[in-house]
């Protein structure tokens, strides 16, 4: 199988351990990730003003640089990603008006878009692709005895139209985690948001979510937290800093993105999974567990 | 706290601003508070999320310009998603930022930040916060 790629500015940079982990894995599953040759910042949130088309712009742009590799279909990881491409195809699908205006605006595209590009996110592709059961088989490593929390944030299930689960308990990830082995753990905060882009100029209001989403899932028998947005990541991983200097009775606990979890479990190498990008480090636990 | 309510304020181009931009209704709001029970921002916040809903139907102006709340929300859609009568609050807010940003008041001061306070978060954290709160 093979299928268009969307890294998006962040899986480069920060998250690059996000984009190796998810490249492996999708190795072992058999399915070739064709990265665009030429893709742009996607905006990173959509924009809510009715009147407001030309952040529209940069996220079509990229659909049509996906019709320009002749398929009409693309994956992406991030999940602010993911939502703003999503909104925005689903914005100028229902408003032709719009999508004329935008066209015209860029004149010098030599496609048309027609809001015929299907934008969909990994967990998609490995639910309802390739399937759990498929995944399943290519185990090598199972992830006994590890109790995984499953944190979703805000952008990979809302608004209902785009979300890729149920709208309040989602389940994608738990049914993933135990597919590869592992214990899912349930929490009540697995949908809070952790303050998204507060974190440039409120890091403190950033450690009080992370507070209260973490210690809630440590308080359910988590051992580490999986995550599926870089922003989520950075925010739960790297302001555990800010966090302890506020809640000094707070205990670390690694973060990692699904992705890497996955990783581990179809045995890929250690240097696909980049544990020096993490502020708290994963390996301890996972060595604990015999994973590492 | 007294709170003088007016025709006059009521009819301020302002209501009929945040409406166009938002694209809501706001008079559908019957104030049931679900949009503040489930706001997970609301202990930073000074006006609740079905308190703006209510001064924006009032044309509470300058109240609501003035606000920590619109700064504060990170339009995480919870309030969006379990709001009874479809309204979509996260859009009011955003065209309360929205009313602010079109007269070049940024809000976000990037030029104040540390090298290393932009340099430690990714990419889409800064990128977001410009969309959101500069101009
Ligand atoms: S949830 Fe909707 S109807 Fe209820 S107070 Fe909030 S905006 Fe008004
Ligand atoms: S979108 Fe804003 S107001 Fe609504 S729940 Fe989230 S933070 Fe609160």
């Amino acid at each position: 199988m093979k299928i268009s790629y969307y890294p998006g500015c962040t899986l480069k940079n920060n998250a690059k351990n996000f984009e190796d982990s998810t490249l492996c894995s999708l190795k072992r599953l058999e399915v070739e990730a064709e990265e665009l040759d030429r893709w742009n910042c996607c905006g990173t949130v959509f924009s809510l003003a009715t009147d407001d088309l030309i952040h529209h712009v940069a996220p079509i742009r990229n659909l049509i640089r996906v019709k320009e590799t002749n398929t009409n279909k693309v994956m992406t990881l991030c999940a602010m990603c993911f939502n703003t491409l999503k909104r925005a195809n689903e914005r100028v699908k229902s408003d032709p008006e719009s999508l004329d205006k935008i066209n015209k605006f860029m004149y010098r595209e030599e496609v048309e878009y027609e809001g015929d590009v299907k934008i969909l996110h990994l967990l998609e592709l490995l639910r309802d692709e390739i399937k759990f059961e498929n995944i399943a088989k290519k185990v090598v490593k199972p992830l006994k005895n590890l109790r995984i929390a499953n944190y979703y944030g805000c952008l990979l299930v809302r608004p209902k139209e785009i979300g890729l689960d149920d709208i309040e308990n989602p389940t994608v990830l738990e049914n993933l985690i135990t597919t590869l082995g592992a214990d899912a753990i349930d929490f009540p905060y697995k949908t809070e948001c952790c303050a998204s882009y507060q974190t440039v100029d409120k890091p403190e209001n950033v450690a009080d979510r992370t507070y209260h989403i973490l210690t809630s899932a440590q308080s359910q028998g988590a051992e580490l937290v999986s995550v599926s947005c870089p922003l989520c990541a950075f925010n739960l991983d790297h302001r555990q800093k800010e966090t302890v200097k506020k809640y000094p009775e707070f205990k670390n606990i690694p973060v990692l993105y699904f992705t890497q979890i996955m990783a581990l479990a179809l045995g890929c190498p250690e240097k696909d999974l980049r544990f020096d990008l993490h502020y708290i480090n994963p390996k301890p636990v996972l060595r604990e567990k015999g994973l590492l | 706290m007294r709170i003088n309510i007016s025709k006059r304020k009521i009819k301020d181009p302002f209501v009929a601003k945040v409406e166009e931009i938002s694209g809501q209704n706001l008079l559908a709001c019957y104030q049931c508070g679900k949009c503040s029970a489930g706001c997970p921002a609301v202990s930073e916040m000074d006006i609740l999320p079905n308190q703006i809903i209510r001064y924006a139907q009032l044309g509470f102006k300058d109240e609501l310009l003035q606000s920590k709340s619109i700064w504060i929300c990170a339009s995480c859609f919870t309030c969006n998603a379990r709001c009874p009568k479809g309204i979509n609050i996260a859009e009011v807010i955003e065209a309360i930022r929205e009313i602010l940003l079109r007269k070049r008041e940024d809000h976000l001061k990037i030029k104040k930040l540390s090298d290393a306070e932009k340099g430690d978060v990714p990419p889409i954290a800064i990128i977001s916060s410009l969309r959101k709160f500069t101009s």
